[in-house]
């Protein structure tokens, strides 16, 4: 069964976990679903012109509407429906012709009308798929089902300060009203895994589409994790209790906090066979240091939100066409960008992903050195290799990277002097970490090519010249020659050695042929 | 308009008018009490202002020093917005209404605040938690309401103009009982920006006048769409000023089977028949129509209006503006209990005790509201909750696009409908306040228009022999205003009821 896999393998299972999960392993599937918080990049809030910038003093980015003051009206952030219709149609969601606004009600500090604007029964956006894979095999590719995507508005941060015994809460009405996404998959997951997968190729659609930066810090993305078990019993199916686990700030937490609930719930089915509809739906917290889920008293006394359509909103009506103009506007997404790099561009899987993953300006980087260097192949091969090395190192992005140092056009220009031989393949390396090393600030200052190339004195060495150095150094070293003729091949590599040091331009390669030809012409031989 | 022709044409000043009203309501306001707050020296300082711009020749607003009472419900960042409620009693906003705006713009004199029931819930004007007012008309009555201070301020002459608010008749079922003249716009007409929500999706904010010409200058002042108001309708806006004097031709008035059943009034019925009278004898043609889901328009709009105000008054929690209630006495309050509870030895008690967060909720909202909000707060509250929400507010939406179906079909036959605004003259002081129920029955002949969205009007068409005025209503179809002001001031011009005035009260 794939489904246990991950288990099985885990290494930070607990102790107490891996007393059982034998017996477990056979009898159960985790099944996981996942709700993502999305905030989305607009400049402004969801309903009013507040700025959505992150850090700023508490409640400086506030307004009569963030606070909830009477009379105040909202009015829609067309931009922030725009990126969430973009999100929608990339995730392949139907979008409506028909959706409104709902209030979601419920007394906290922190939300300062009273009710949350959120959709209810009419989302933006619904029955949508994510197809995730992993490159290293830990389970087969999927298609996960998105039950609905739609828009929402953030509460503020309540920040409880409990030191020295006393019991204040401080509220920041910043973050209040900021446009959220709220992604919601269908229970389609098995496997910690999976779930990781799912949220990296998640982040990854929304950086493509630039309609949010994604940051887990800074909470622009949350997520929260539906995990239940279907077991296999004697007396036939079941399933535990749903709970949702909260407080998830990290991929790797994810990861965990699955792993360790699928454990606990499987602990108390053990101990209680208590099946899903026998207890109400349960929210836990994941700690993180702990490593545990514990339970939460839920926010409000009832879960009766009340909703209702918000009389102070219209609806939104986006017809077909509309949908159809952003289906265009889309570009090439992380999938099928995946799928032309292995295809057309006869990438491994894993180099595509890996390329892929690191964001569509690396993408575009190598794409256009491939088009101005007309060797796909050699470009991909430079950009997986020397250029992520180069990034890693200097700890610089894609842009940065391009803008100060290698621009495409050198990189496309290396590997066509590489292949014509106007740079011989033993520098191209030297060169490319000469080039990448310097950091412009202007590209008045920048050298060319040319000029590097020249700094570093390399020029084509033509195979006459080679040849003059080849029997020089074979009449040179009498023994190396007699050592080779005596079947000793590799003694020819310490000539190598000093024709690199003699011409730093030569193709050891093209020396090492040389010298071996030279020798079974019988040149430098004993006479 | 007679005093803005004095006052542009420099016969009278700013200063002059706002000081004769100023007086008036020194001399009147003591037994009538419509208004709740009025900054003398705002309103001078402006008239002053608007007459040395006169003098220089400046332009000035369409308003330009005329005084104009506003109801305690819109926001102006000069005058606190209480809503007649301790909940809001030191609340100054930090923003002006867009109605305020555009009166500012006009250059009128804001004269005051007018009382009227506890956040626009209630039909007597007793609901406020400050003051009573009286009908001018008989001091012994209610003025109506919700607007009651707005319709009692121009029926006693304390302002020439007033905004009032009417979300199941709270403009025109005044206005009606004060003998004056009251229009609610079609919804979406005048922004709601700033107007302290009590149910959204039937508030309008309209205007209360003398007479027919004097409310459509102010509803051509303050009408037009507000990107700040997402269900302001953007439509072109007639001169509804200078089109109030054409004479319809060819009007054909609708008479509603339904309104004449039992429980009217006998004398306010032989009114309303002698007003239609007279439309015949302006050339009218007069057809009986039938809107059969009418009867259902209370219930109905007792199901969306609360549901509505359950949320829209959420907000007043204590926590960021607003009242909170004593917090060390909450905790002390809460420390008894526990201690108590403890000393029983009752741990169950103990842990279902409140957080102080919940107590300071529930004592805050306890404290600031009156016991009319708080009925609506448990109606709408409980026609939301799960289970009930299909039975109740699902329901009510679907019976509401029946009553506007009527409506629709309505309009097809006849311009305007007729008919009474109440079904009786105003009602003593008190003589409801122990029976909601009788109280939410008044709105009988108004609702239907909020909940439909149409634009009425309430105006002079008689009165009760016992000198108590009577008010004829006029409905028209969504966005037909012109065809409501035009057809009001056929009649007005016909008549003179809209000139009578009630007796000066003793101070």
């Amino acid at each position: 069964m794939i489904e246990i896999v991950w288990f099985l393998n885990s290494q930070s299972a607990k102790v107490e976990v891996r007393k059982w999960h034998k017996s477990m392993a056979e009898d159960f599937t985790t099944v996981i679903g996942l709700e993502v918080h999305v905030q989305l990049a607009t400049q402004s809030k969801l309903f009013c012109r507040c700025s959505t910038q992150f850090g700023a003093e508490p409640n400086t980015q506030t307004c009569p509407l963030c606070i909830g003051m009477p009379g105040t009206l909202p009015v829609m952030n067309r931009e922030a429906y725009d990126l969430a219709l973009k999100t929608a149609v990339a995730l392949d969601c139907e979008i409506p012709e028909f959706t409104k606004w709902d209030r979601k009600q419920y007394y906290y500090p922190d939300l300062p009308k009273g009710y949350q604007i959120s959709q209810y029964d009419l989302p933006m956006s619904s029955g949508g798929t994510l197809a995730i894979s992993d490159s290293q095999d830990q389970f087969e590719p999927k298609q996960i089902r998105i039950t609905r995507a739609h828009l929402e508005e953030d509460a503020g941060k309540s920040i409880h300060d409990e030191a020295n015994g006393k019991a204040d809460s401080e509220i920041d009405l910043n973050r209040t009203g900021t446009p959220l996404l709220e992604i919601v998959s269908e229970p389609d997951l098995r496997s910690p895994a999976e779930a990781k997968a799912y949220l990296q190729e998640l982040k990854l659609l929304l950086t493509y589409l630039g309609v949010s930066d994604c940051n887990m810090q800074e909470g622009s993305l949350r997520v929260d994790a539906n995990v239940n078990l279907h077991l296999e019993t004697d007396s036939g199916s079941a399933a535990t209790p749903i709970v949702e686990i909260k407080n998830l700030n990290s991929f790797r937490a994810v990861e965990r906090a699955i792993e360790y609930e699928a454990g606990r719930q499987y602990r108390v089915w053990q101990e209680t066979g208590q099946k899903l509809g026998e207890a109400p739906k349960q929210t836990r917290g994941w700690d993180d240091a702990a490593g545990v889920t514990r339970g939460q008293r839920s926010k409000e006394e009832s879960s009766d939100y009340r909703y209702f359509p918000d009389p102070d909103l219209v609806p939104v009506i986006t017809l077909p066409e509309q949908v159809a103009q952003v289906k265009a506007s889309l570009g090439e997404l992380p999938a099928a960008l995946r799928q032309r790099l292995t295809t057309d561009f006869g990438l491994s899987e894993y180099d595509a992903e890996v390329l892929v993953n690191q964001g569509r300006a690396l993408v575009d980087y190598t794409l256009r050195v491939a088009d101005l260097s007309g060797d796909a192949k050699s470009a991909c091969n430079w950009v997986t290799q020397e250029v992520l090395r180069v990034l890693k190192e200097q700890g610089r992005s894609i842009e940065q990277f391009q803008e100060q140092s290698v621009s495409s056009n050198d990189l496309a220009e290396l590997i066509c002097k590489v292949k014509s031989g106007e740079v011989p393949s033993a520098r191209a390396r030297e060169l490319f970490d000469v080039m990448a090393r310097e950091i412009y600030v202007s590209f008045e200052d920048k050298l060319s090519f040319e000029e590097v190339v020249k700094s570093l004195g390399i020029e084509q060495v033509d195979e006459s010249e080679l040849i003059d150095l080849c029997k020089e150094l074979l009449g040179a070293n009498p023994r190396i020659v007699a050592d080779v003729q005596n079947g000793k091949q590799q003694a020819v590599g310490a000539l190598i050695g000093q024709a690199k040091q003699r011409n730093p331009n030569v193709d050891p390669g093209q020396i090492r042929k040389l010298c071996l030809e030279l020798i079974e012409q019988g040149f430098g031989s004993a006479e | 308009m007679e005093l803005l022709s004095l006052l542009s044409a420099g016969e009278i000043t700013s200063v002059e008018v706002t000081q004769g009203y100023l007086d008036q309501i020194s001399a009147e306001d003591g037994a009538v009490g419509a208004f709740l707050h009025a900054d003398v020296d705002l309103a001078l300082s402006k008239a002053a202002e608007v007459d040395r711009r006169r003098q220089a020749n400046e332009p000035l607003g369409r308003l330009a020093g005329l005084p104009v009472a506003v109801k305690d419900v819109l926001c102006d960042t000069q005058m606190p917005a209480t809503c007649a409620s301790r909940m809001l009693e030191n609340f100054r906003p930090p923003y002006d209404s867009t109605v305020v705006a555009k009166l500012k713009e006009a250059d009128a004199v804001l004269i005051g605040r007018t009382n009227m029931d506890e956040f626009a819930m209630g039909g007597s004007t007793e609901n406020s938690a400050y003051q009573l007012t009286r009908n001018p008309w008989d001091l012994e009555r209610a003025p109506g309401g919700s607007s009651g201070g707005a319709a009692a301020c121009v029926a006693a002459r304390m302002a020439p103009l007033s905004i009032g608010t009417d979300t199941g008749g709270s403009i025109r079922q005044p206005a009606g009982l004060c003998g004056v003249v009251g229009l609610k716009p079609t919804y979406g007409r005048v922004s709601r920006y700033g107007l302290v929500a009590f149910a959204s999706s039937l508030d309008q904010v309209g205007p209360l006048a003398l007479n027919v010409a004097d409310a459509a200058l102010l509803l051509e002042t303050i009408a037009g769409h507000d990107p700040l108001d997402s269900t302001s309708l953007d439509e072109p806006l007639p001169a509804y000023s200078t089109l109030v004097e054409r004479p319809l031709e060819g009007l054909r008035l609708g008479i509603v089977r339904e309104h004449f059943a039992e429980g009217l009034n006998p004398e306010v019925e032989e009114a309303v028949r002698a007003a239609v009278a007279v439309y015949e004898s302006l050339g009218a043609t007069v057809k009986e129509i039938s809107l059969p889901h009418s009867k259902y328009a209370v219930a109905t709009y007792y199901v969306i209006a609360p549901s509505e105000a359950s949320s829209n008054l959420a907000r007043y929690d204590g926590i960021h503006y607003g009242h909170r209630t004593d917090i060390s006495a909450m905790q002390a309050e809460l420390a008894t209990e526990q201690k108590a509870f403890l000393a029983a030895g009752d741990q169950i008690a103990v842990d279902n005790m409140d957080s102080p967060l919940v107590r300071m909720y529930r004592r805050t909202r306890a404290e600031g509201f009156g016991s009319e909000v708080k009925r609506r707060i448990m109606l709408g509250t409980y026609a939301l909750s799960a289970g009930y929400y299909d039975a109740y507010y699902l329901k009510a939406l679907k019976v509401r696009r029946l009553i506007r179906q009527d409506f629709d079909a309505a309009f097809e036959e006849v311009d305007l409908i007729a008919g009474p605004v109440t079904a009786e003259p105003a009602f003593k002081l008190g003589q409801m306040s122990g029976d909601p129920l009788a109280m939410y029955l008044v709105d009988l002949y108004t609702v239907s228009a909020n909940l439909a969205g149409l634009p009425g009007i309430s105006l002079p068409c008689g009165f009760t022999t016992s000198g108590l005025p009577i008010g004829l209503q006029l409905q028209a179809a969504p966005l037909a205003e012109e065809t409501l002001i035009r057809g009001a001031r056929m009649f007005e011009q016909a008549t003179d009821w809209h000139q009578r005035r009630p007796e000066k009260k003793q101070s």
